[in-house]
């Protein structure tokens, strides 16, 4: 099943590109979903690491929610980049991700780097090596509110 | 009506190129590596966000948009691991961030210390 909403995917995507609706280009376009969802399906890619596609009725939360805080947070990062004295305090911490599956560590992972002011740097596990640009960005995300935003995101997997 | 899209298009372009300017000082201002990372996030997130935002709204409901709206989610999600690479990267090339306070050590154990963050001893 996991195949269709890739092949369903990849040719809206096509259409979406091409803008020319000829019988010739669709046409291709048909041969190129076939010939990439056969190479996603002979890699073993089409697995819900490669294709998580049940994550997507809960993206129309997460995702909303994820970029008022990239907004808020690269905000912060404007003041203190614009402040006179810069007044940063650069952290290196570990936080723990309790999400199970690839595709829910990488989005957490993914979306600490994304907010402005602490970038992942390493992982281990399920453990998140983080540096923070000050050192209250660090303490909010010990505190845990993003790990639970993202195992809620996950779904019960 | 022309002129409400103009003005609102014109002021987020305006706006992104403010946190594109703004992001650069950041880069020269930071003092390593790993901070100057976070000064570029800006120009990843607000810079690129209202630029493109700002396109979309001169090109309106069409294909165009929809192609600006595929390059941010491009950005969106390649960005993040292009700077995961790059920090993990300097670390194992031994670049030290300099800090003002490293928790590696017990941030590892706060979040079932405490959860405030804070380790309960020392």
């Amino acid at each position: 099943m996991r195949w269709l909403s890739l092949a369903a995917l990849l040719f809206a995507f096509w259409l979406a590109l091409s803008g020319h609706y000829t019988a010739m280009l669709v046409t291709a376009g048909i041969v190129s979903t076939a010939v990439c969802v056969f190479a996603a399906v002979r890699m073993r890619a089409l697995d819900p690491e490669g294709h998580p596609i049940e994550l997507l009725p809960r993206t129309v939360t997460y995702y909303p929610w994820l970029v008022r805080e990239i907004a808020s947070s690269a905000w912060g990062v404007t003041k203190i980049i614009l402040h006179p004295a810069l007044p940063i305090s650069p952290c290196m911490t570990v936080v723990e991700a309790s999400q199970k599956t690839a595709a829910g560590l990488a989005t957490y992972a993914n979306s600490i780097t994304l907010t402005p002011g602490t970038i992942t740097a390493g992982v281990d596990g399920n453990k998140f090596t983080v540096h923070a640009l000050v050192r209250d960005g660090a303490i909010d995300l010990e505190s845990g509110g993003m790990d639970r935003r993202v195992t809620a995101f996950e779904g019960k997997t | 009506m022309t002129l409400v899209v103009e003005i609102a298009s014109w002021s987020l372009i305006l706006l992104g190129s403010f946190f594109t300017l703004v992001g650069a000082l950041g880069l020269v201002r930071m003092p390593d590596v790993y901070t100057r990372m976070h000064a570029v996030s800006v120009i990843d997130t607000l810079g690129i966000g209202m630029t493109f935002l700002g396109l979309a709204v001169q090109a309106g409901f069409s294909l165009v948009t929809l192609k600006l709206l595929f390059l941010m989610a491009l950005v969106f999600f390649t960005w993040p691991v292009v700077t995961h690479a790059l920090a993990q990267a300097c670390l194992h090339a031994g670049v030290q961030p300099q800090l003002a306070e490293d928790r590696r050590e017990f941030g590892r154990h706060a979040t079932d210390v405490q959860g405030e963050g804070r380790p309960s001893s020392n």
